[in-house]
């Protein structure tokens, strides 16, 4: 589904990602990991529209995506969370939510303004639909609370929620563990097997912790310096040997264990 | 159906309240000079709400605010007085003249990230006001005499307009996009809103008031000159903005209220009223940054929550009341 | 020659643009703010010389720098009060209130002074040399020579003390500027100090070539200067420098034609709308990108 051909992207001098290729298949929960700074955010923020990449292609669907304004990327069915949670935190959670709609709204501007029936039957569906999925969510208790009054678990799942609310057939989930607790990151990992099998969706997901990644991934690729060292499933990267020399040594939040 | 419900509630206090200042206007209960204030405050809430639309919910400041209200002044005075047509055709002329305006600077500027777009407003304003000064047709820098066609009943119902206008947009689809922009156009983006389309929205539609507001202005003074609508005029209005809460309309509503009449109750202290009035703001930001509202509304809802004593904790105001 | 006089002319009025406008860049580069009363310390510069000047009948140089020491104190008092509690406040509240303390100044010296201008007193008698048959007035070469004089002690304390490389630092990354141990607040109030200093240097040299002097005199050149930082790329020393003289010289010119004289004005803005849309971050400046 999707096909990312020879990316690279460069900030002044530096090469931040070097040749990187990555295919997804449908349905297909795929983990980047790599030491920080290795340019796997990068990656996601070339997917997204956010930097245009200096080289390479992206093929989505079969069609070139590359050079799109992120919004329209979105529209084109990708979706995304941030690292630094970027939430709408003064609206409320159900606010959040509809947001990711808006693109999809069938009523214009004189529509609103008039309150027509259109308008009026588009703002039911879409408070059904943000409902149901805060529901799903288990936040539907707290729609009318403001997202930055959230505990930091329920903000970083509000911020899947209202990624999914956008439709998408592909969700990039950036370090959606960071911050979480053992207890919190095994639910997380429950929950993402759960959105791919009831929203039919294709994962992408950076993550530093490795029992999330080795315990939900069909593949894994690693990234060091920009450059893509190792591609396989979670048992031929437990066993690779670069991969396991780009880790040795590290010890702040980006190092990883490799036997857990 | 309950929003037929409230529609009929709030037309019969909106008339009722017309009526009722419409009387004491007409049997002198109120005085031609505080009728004359009272236009001032319509046409004043017109502009600033129009404002809170640009700067407060989308989160891009404009410095030019006057410059639109120039561009509706100038044309309608045109319209009405060169041309001798109606005054509603010259409202309406206003409005979209000052739109195009703003549609045309905001297509590229408004691409542009952080202050940028502050600093370019402020410097269209400045060029609308240069160029008026060099028009002899409309009297360059000497002024321009207007005819006297606004009345109580237009400004009061342009400013209804307005208000329901703007709120109506803001509890939408469209207005959600905007706030999402002021709250974080990253992830708005990544959202699928189009930001620069909904920035140029939302600034046209601003300007298209702040282009009625000069309308309604220039044919209440029944004259206007280029230095009317300087700088100082888009700060003034920034002011009331500010001074309610960026993202409140009930707030900008009641600061305006405040704002100009507060002026004429310290007229014998005219020297120091713009000192007071410049410490005020400084105060209002040191002590209360976010206004007196921040971005909360006054509605039945928040009535009746605050009445019976319980502290507003959870949000909802972009959807709460329809 | 007419040419070369307009020039010459220009290049007197933007070096004045140039010391207000290095204030504005300065500042903005370490706080991210746009600082509307920088203008009016220009004005209040002024002042300070013509009470300076008339009640205590001071010469040119003493007036001068008394005026700056004012204005130094003016820059750092508003900078304290006003500036520092809203440091991690959004950017449009410090916007708002720099706007506030401009109209404060403004009309604070109003309601002690009065609306009318004054004429500020001529503490060097004007002459007019002939060079090449180019009329240069000996303020000209004044307002050049003192011009040219505090840029070049500013470009020393900037890039040849230690003050001024704290103050290089913390406008490259506060944060990391402060974890290094650069003591952030001075260094802050410092960059206030010196863009005031040369305000107030601005304000005094001004007077001298227009004789008068009012309250709202800082409004617009405190405008212009600023266009012209953001000219130059705003954080950028010799982009304020650059910028200044384009604004002085595009204002003598279009000033000297009988069609263009009256907007002016509206010239110089418009070419600061058209710089920021074909280069957003001006002639000298650097594009930043968020990071996501």
């Amino acid at each position: 589904m999707l096909k990312v051909d020879n990316l690279s992207i460069q900030f002044g001098g530096l090469k931040a990602v070097d040749d990187f290729s990555l295919t997804i298949s449908e349905k297909q929960i795929v983990g980047l990991i790599g030491p920080n700074g290795a340019g796997k955010t990068t990656v996601f923020n070339m997917l997204t529209g956010v930097y245009k990449p200096t080289s390479g292609r992206i093929n989505y669907k079969s069609k070139d995506i590359h050079g799109f304004k992120p919004y329209i990327i979105t529209q084109k069915k990708i979706a995304r969370t941030f690292q630094n949670i970027r939430l709408f935190s003064n609206l409320t959670v159900l606010d959040n939510l509809k947001i990711s709609y808006g693109f999809n709204t069938k009523y214009n501007l004189l529509d609103s303004v008039l309150r027509t029936p259109r308008f009026q039957r588009e703002e039911l569906r879409i408070r059904n639909a943000s409902m149901e999925l805060l529901k799903a969510f288990n936040l539907d208790g707290k729609a009318e609370e403001f997202a930055r009054n959230l505990s930091y678990g329920d903000q970083r799942r509000l911020e899947i929620a209202r990624a999914l609310a956008t439709e998408p057939d592909l969700l990039l989930l950036d370090e959606p563990a960071a911050g979480m607790n053992p207890q919190e990151t095994h639910e997380l990992m429950n929950l993402i097997g759960w959105i791919r099998d009831n929203f039919n969706v294709s994962v992408l997901l950076i993550e530093h912790d490795m029992k999330l990644v080795m315990g939900i991934c069909e593949k894994i690729a690693v990234l060091d310096y920009g450059k893509k060292i190792a591609e396989g499933t979670p048992e031929q990267i437990k066993n690779n040997k670069r991969v396991i020399e780009a880790y040795l040594g590290e010890t702040d939040e980006g190092g990883m264990v490799v036997n857990a | 159906m309950k929003i037929y419900n409230k529609l009929i509630l709030n037309s019969i206090w909106i008339v009722a309240l017309f009526f009722g200042l419409n009387y004491s206007l007409e049997t002198g209960i109120i005085d031609s000079y505080y009728g004359g204030i009272i236009m001032i405050v319509c046409i004043n809430i017109i502009l600033a709400v129009s404002l809170n639309l640009i700067a407060g919910f989308t989160g891009q400041l404009c410095l030019g605010h006057a410059g639109f209200m120039a561009v509706g002044a100038y044309s309608s005075a045109i319209i009405t007085g060169n041309l001798e047509l109606p005054f509603f055709l010259a409202i309406i002329v206003a409005g979209l003249a000052a739109a195009l305006i703003s549609f045309i600077i905001g297509l590229p500027t408004l691409k542009l990230k952080g202050d940028y777009f502050a600093i370019t407003t402020l410097g269209v304003g400045e060029v609308i006001r240069g160029i008026l000064i060099n028009i002899d047709y409309v009297g360059g820098p000497r002024g321009f005499r207007v005819l006297p066609e606004t009345t109580f009943a237009w400004s009061f119902f342009l400013m209804i307009l307005t208000i329901v206008v703007v709120r109506n947009i803001l509890t939408s689809s469209h207005g959600r996009n905007m706030i999402a922009i002021r709250e974080n156009e990253i992830a708005a983006e990544a959202m699928g809103v189009n930001a620069p389309k909904f920035k140029v929205l939302s600034f046209a539609i601003a300007a298209f008031f702040a282009g009625v507001g000069g309308a309604l202005y220039a044919h209440y003074n029944s004259f206007i000159d280029p230095a009317t609508f300087n700088f100082l005029k888009s700060i003034e209005i920034i002011t009331f903005v500010v001074l309610g809460g960026m993202g409140s309309i009930t707030g900008t509503i009641i600061a305006t209220v405040i704002l100009t009449f507060l002026p004429e109750i310290f007229r014998d202290f005219q020297d120091l009223r713009m000192v007071v009035y410049s410490v005020a703001l400084i105060a209002i930001m040191l002590f209360r940054p976010k206004g007196l509202m921040g971005d909360k509304e006054i509605s039945f809802a928040f009535l009746k929550k605050f009445t019976s004593g319980k502290k507003q904790s959870k949000g909802g105001q972009i959807n709460a009341k329809s | 020659m007419e040419l070369v006089q307009q020039l010459i002319n220009g290049l007197s009025l933007g070096s004045i643009y140039a010391l207000i406008a290095l204030g504005y860049t300065m500042v903005y580069g370490i706080i991210k703010l746009i600082n509307f009363a920088h203008g009016d310390i220009y004005m209040i510069g002024a002042f300070t010389g013509f009470y300076f000047a008339t009640t205590a009948d001071m010469s040119f140089i003493p007036t001068l720098i008394l005026a700056m020491i004012v204005s130094v104190i003016f820059g750092v008092v508003i900078e304290k009060i006003a500036y520092k509690p809203l440091r991690n406040s959004p950017r449009i509240t410090l916007l708002i209130t720099a706007i506030g303390v401009s109209l404060l100044l403004e009309n604070g010296m109003r309601y002690l002074v009065g609306p009318d201008p004054k004429s500020f007193p001529s503490l060097i008698d004007e002459s007019s040399h002939t060079f090449f048959g180019l009329q240069i007035s000996n303020i000209q070469l004044l307002t050049l020579g003192v011009s040219i004089f505090l840029m070049i002690a500013l470009e020393f304390i900037v890039f040849k003390t230690k003050t001024g490389k704290a103050m290089r630092a913390a406008s490259h990354d506060t944060e990391a500027a402060s974890l290094m141990g650069i003591n952030v607040d001075n260094t802050i109030s410092f960059t206030f100090a010196l863009g005031s200093a040369l305000a107030g240097a601005a304000g005094v040299l001004v007077a001298l070539a227009w004789t008068t002097i009012d309250p709202y005199m800082g409004i617009m050149p405190g405008l212009k200067a600023f266009v012209a930082a953001v000219l130059g790329g705003i954080g950028s020393i010799p982009g304020a420098l650059i910028g200044g003289i384009l604004i002085g010289i595009t204002e003598t010119f279009s000033k000297s034609f009988e069609m263009t004289s009256r907007l002016s004005d509206a010239i110089t803005f418009s070419i600061l709308i058209i710089i920021l849309l074909v280069k957003p971050a001006g002639l000298l400046g650097k594009v930043t990108r968020e990071k996501v």
